[in-house]
C-alpha cells in the first residue's frame, strides 16, 4: 500500500512528455501565435489551391504551357531542395565532420532540412500530373539514364537518412546520427548534382547546357544554406526571447564567413555564365539579354544580383560577423533573392523557342510565362508549411539547444563525434 | 560585344541547294552529310554519317525497319489535311497537335512569299525525351526506332517536352499522359497499314514515309540521291533526327 502510495506522488511530480509538450506550446505570446496562424493560412491556402489545381485540371488552373512546361512550381521545388541540401551541407560541417564552431546550429540546420525538402515535395507534387504513378513506377519501371530519376530517388534518400540523424539526435544516440547524417551529406550531394544535371544535359536547351551546372548547384547550395541558418537563427532567438550566447554567436560568425565564400563562387560562376552567354547561337544570346538588358533585368539585377548576392555580401563584411541585426537583415534580402535566382534559371531557361532560329513567324518573339495565382498559392503555401513547421519546431523542441560541454569535445574530421547531447526534459 | 541579331529569316538557313553539286558530292564522300546552311550560306552545317546512327551508309540503319519521313518543303501548300488526319485517327485533343505546320516568310525578288514547314516528332536516334523520362513511360522501340509511349507510365513531370528540341510532345489531360506522334504505330502500322495518315492525306505528296533500311523503298532512294540535298532541322541538337526535309 505504501509503495503505491509513493508511486502515485512520484507521478504526479514528474510530468509526462505528453505534458512538457502541452506546457511550451501553451502560454506563448500573442504575436507568436499570430505569426503561427498567418503561416497555418499560407499552409492551408496553398494546399487548398493545389488540391482545386488537380480537381480542375492543371492546364486550366495553372499557366504552363506546351512551350515553357515548367513554371513557378519547379523553380520553387528548386529553391527548397537546394536550401535543403545547403542546410545539410553546411550544418555537417559541425556535427558530421566534427569542427565544433559549427555545432550549435546544427539541431535546428538539420531540422530545418528536413522541413524545406518536405516544403518543396509538397509543392512539386502539386505541378507534377501523376504523382501517385510516380510512387509506383519510379520503382518497377526506373530508367537509370534519367537525371530526374536519380534526382528524385536520391532525394527520397537523403530525407529519410535527414529525418533518422534528427530522430537519433533527439534520441541522443550521437554515432548512429552522426553515420545517418553523414550518408544524409552523401545522398544529398549525389541528389544535387543530378538536379543540376537535369538541367545542364539538355542539349536542346542552351541556356541550361553545360558541364559546370551541377558544380553550380552545389555551391549555390551552400550559399543558401548559410543565409537560412543565418536568418533562422537569429529568428529564433527572437522567438524564444533568448540572448544569443557566445558559443552561437561564434558559430553565426563561421558561418557568416563561409556565406561570404559562397557568395563570391556563385558570383564568379553568374559572371562567366554571362559571357559565355554571349557565345553560341542567337537564341542563347538573346536568352541572357533578357536578363541583362530585356524583361527579366529587374529580376536579374535587382533582385538576384542586388538582393541576392551583392547586398548580403556588403552586408556580411560590415557586420564583421557579430552585428547579428544586420547579418540577419542581410541573410533575409539574400533568400528572397535567391528565390528570384532559381525563377530565372528556370524560366528563362525556356524563352526561346526550340524553333527560334528557323525564322518561323510562329516562333519570332520570345516566349512569355508569368504564374497564375494558383501557382502564386501553391508557393506560399510552401513558405506556410516552412513558417509553420519552424515556429512549432522551436518551442516542440526547445529551441534546438545543443549544450556547451556536450560539443566542447568535439573531434576532428571524419571522426565519428563525440556526442552532441540533447537537452532532455526536466 | 553583343554579336547582333543575324537576319536569319532571308538567309536560307535549311536550303543547302545553294551548294554546288560538286562540292555536295565531295562532302558526301568524305562521310559528311550536308545538313544546312546559316547566314545566308556563310556557315555550312555538315552532319559526319560514318558512324552515326544517323547514317546514310548503307548498312549501319540500327532499326529494322527503320522507320523514317521524308519532307518535300516547297511541295506543302499548307492545306492541313494532314493535321486532320492525323487529329482523327489518333484521337488528338483540340488544345494539342502531333504535327504542326509553321509558316516562315520568304522573301523573294519580286514578292514576299510563304513557305510551309511541316513538323512532327523526329524519332531521334539519340532522343533527350527517352534519356530524360523516370519512368521509361516514353522509350524507342528497339524493333522500328519509334519513340513510343506507355502512357500508364507516365507520371507528368514534363521533362520530356523541357528536353525535346522539336516541341513535338504536349500533356494529353485526357489520358493523363504525355502524347505524341508515333509514327502511327498504334492505330495503323501495327494494324497492318504501311503508312501514316499525315502522309497518305497529303495530297502535294509532301510526306514520303517509308523504311530506311530497305533499299527498295521510295524513301530510301529519294533519301540515297546524291544529287539531292536533305537536311535536318536542329542538326545541333545533338538527337540525330529521322525526319528529312529536301526541295524539289
Ligand atoms: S522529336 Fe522530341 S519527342 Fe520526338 S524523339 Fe526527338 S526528342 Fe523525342
Ligand atoms: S512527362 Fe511522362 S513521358 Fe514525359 S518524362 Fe515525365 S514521365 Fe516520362
Amino acid at each position: 500500500m505504501a509503495e503505491t502510495k509513493t508511486q502515485q506522488v512520484a507521478e504526479v511530480v514528474i510530468p509526462t512528455k505528453w505534458d512538457i509538450l502541452i506546457g511550451r506550446l501553451t502560454g506563448l505570446s500573442k504575436s507568436f501565435y499570430l505569426a503561427l496562424g498567418l503561416f497555418i493560412l499560407m499552409a492551408i491556402a496553398g494546399v487548398g489551391a493545389g488540391l482545386h489545381a488537380m480537381y480542375i485540371g492543371y492546364h486550366h488552373a495553372y499557366n504552363v504551357t506546351r512551350e515553357v512546361p515548367w513554371g513557378i512550381l519547379i523553380s520553387t521545388y528548386v529553391f527548397f531542395v537546394v536550401t535543403s541540401t545547403g542546410l545539410c551541407l553546411v550544418s555537417s560541417i559541425g556535427h558530421v565532420f566534427g569542427v565544433k564552431d559549427f555545432m550549435p546550429i546544427a539541431k535546428r540546420s538539420v531540422f530545418l532540412s528536413i522541413v524545406t525538402i518536405v516544403a518543396g515535395f509538397t509543392v512539386i507534387f502539386f505541378e507534377i500530373e501523376n504523382p501517385f504513378r510516380m510512387a509506383i513506377y519510379n520503382v518497377i519501371s526506373p530508367n537509370l539514364t534519367s537525371n530526374i530519376w536519380w534526382m528524385g530517388t536520391l532525394y527520397g534518400a537523403y530525407l529519410f537518412f535527414m529525418i533518422l540523424e534528427f530522430i537519433f539526435l533527439q534520441l541522443d544516440k550521437h554515432k548512429v546520427a552522426t553515420y545517418a547524417g553523414f550518408m544524409g551529406v552523401i545522398s544529398g550531394i549525389a541528389a544535387h548534382s543530378n538536379l543540376g544535371a537535369v538541367f545542364g544535359m539538355l542539349h536542346g536547351r542552351e541556356f541550361w547546357y553545360g558541364p559546370y551546372m551541377p558544380i553550380y548547384f552545389i555551391a549555390s547550395a551552400i550559399m543558401s544554406g548559410c543565409a537560412t541558418i543565418l536568418f533562422f537563427t537569429y529568428l529564433a532567438h527572437r522567438v524564444n526571447s533568448e540572448r544569443i550566447d557566445s558559443a552561437v554567436s561564434r558559430a553565426l560568425e563561421v558561418t557568416t564567413k563561409v556565406g561570404i565564400l559562397a557568395i563570391c563562387i556563385i558570383m564568379f560562376f553568374t559572371a562567366w555564365k554571362m559571357i559565355t552567354g554571349f557565345v553560341g547561337t542567337e537564341g542563347k544570346t538573346e536568352a541572357f539579354m533578357t536578363l541583362l538588358a530585356g524583361k527579366y533585368a529587374l529580376n536579374f539585377w535587382f533582385l538576384e544580383i542586388g538582393m541576392g548576392m551583392i547586398a548580403p555580401l556588403v552586408m556580411y563584411i560590415l557586420s564583421k560577423g557579430k552585428n547579428l541585426k544586420m547579418i540577419f537583415a542581410g541573410s533575409a534580402l539574400m533568400i528572397f533573392g535567391i528565390f528570384f535566382m532559381r525563377y530565372d534559371l528556370v524560366v528563362v531557361g525556356q524563352i526561346v523557342p526550340v524553333y527560334y532560329e528557323l525564322g518561323v513567324n510562329e516562333y519570332e518573339t520570345l516566349l512569355s510565362y508569368s504564374p497564375s495565382i494558383h501557382e502564386i498559392l501553391v508557393v506560399l503555401g510552401g513558405i506556410g508549411i516552412v513558417g509553420t513547421v519552424f515556429l512549432l519546431g522551436e518551442k516542440i523542441f526547445n529551441a534546438h539547444k545543443v549544450e556547451e560541454h556536450e560539443y566542447e569535445t568535439a573531434t576532428s574530421a571524419l571522426k565519428v563525434l563525440e556526442p552532441i547531447k540533447t537537452e532532455t526534459s526536466k | 560585344m553583343i554579336p547582333k541579331k543575324l537576319d536569319l529569316k532571308d538567309s536560307q538557313i535549311e536550303s543547302p541547294d545553294l551548294l554546288p553539286k560538286i562540292e555536295r558530292r565531295k562532302f558526301l564522300k568524305m562521310g559528311f552529310a550536308v545538313t544546312g546552311l546559316l547566314a545566308g550560306g556563310k556557315i555550312l552545317s555538315l552532319l559526319s554519317i560514318a558512324n552515326k546512327s544517323f547514317a546514310f551508309s548503307k548498312e549501319q540503319y540500327p532499326y529494322k525497319p527503320h522507320y523514317s519521313m521524308l519532307i518535300y518543303q516547297n511541295r506543302c501548300i499548307d492545306c492541313e489535311l494532314c493535321l486532320e488526319a492525323c487529329i482523327k485517327t489518333n484521337n488528338v485533343p483540340t488544345y494539342g497537335y502531333r504535327t504542326n505546320i509553321l509558316h516562315r516568310k520568304v522573301s523573294m525578288a519580286v514578292d514576299q512569299q510563304v513557305e510551309f514547314i511541316p513538323v512532327l516528332c523526329n524519332q531521334c536516334n539519340r532522343p533527350p525525351c527517352v534519356t530524360g523520362c523516370p519512368t521509361k513511360a516514353t522509350y524507342k522501340d528497339s524493333k522500328n526506332g519509334i519513340v513510343m509511349m506507355n502512357y500508364k507510365k507516365c507520371i507528368g513531370c514534363k521533362t520530356c517536352m523541357t528536353a525535346c528540341p522539336y516541341n513535338a510532345r504536349y500533356y494529353n489531360e485526357e489520358i493523363r499522359s504525355v502524347d505524341k506522334c508515333d509514327f502511327c504505330y498504334t492505330n495503323r502500322l501495327s494494324k497492318g497499314l504501311t503508312t501514316t495518315a499525315c502522309s497518305e492525306a497529303c495530297p502535294a505528296k509532301v510526306r514520303i514515309f517509308g523504311d530506311l533500311s530497305n533499299p527498295g523503298s521510295e524513301l530510301y532512294q529519294m533519301i540515297h540521291q546524291v544529287e539531292k540535298t536533305v537536311w535536318v532541322i536542329r542538326p545541333e541538337s545533338g538527337a540525330a533526327p529521322n525526319v528529312f526535309y529536301t526541295r524539289g
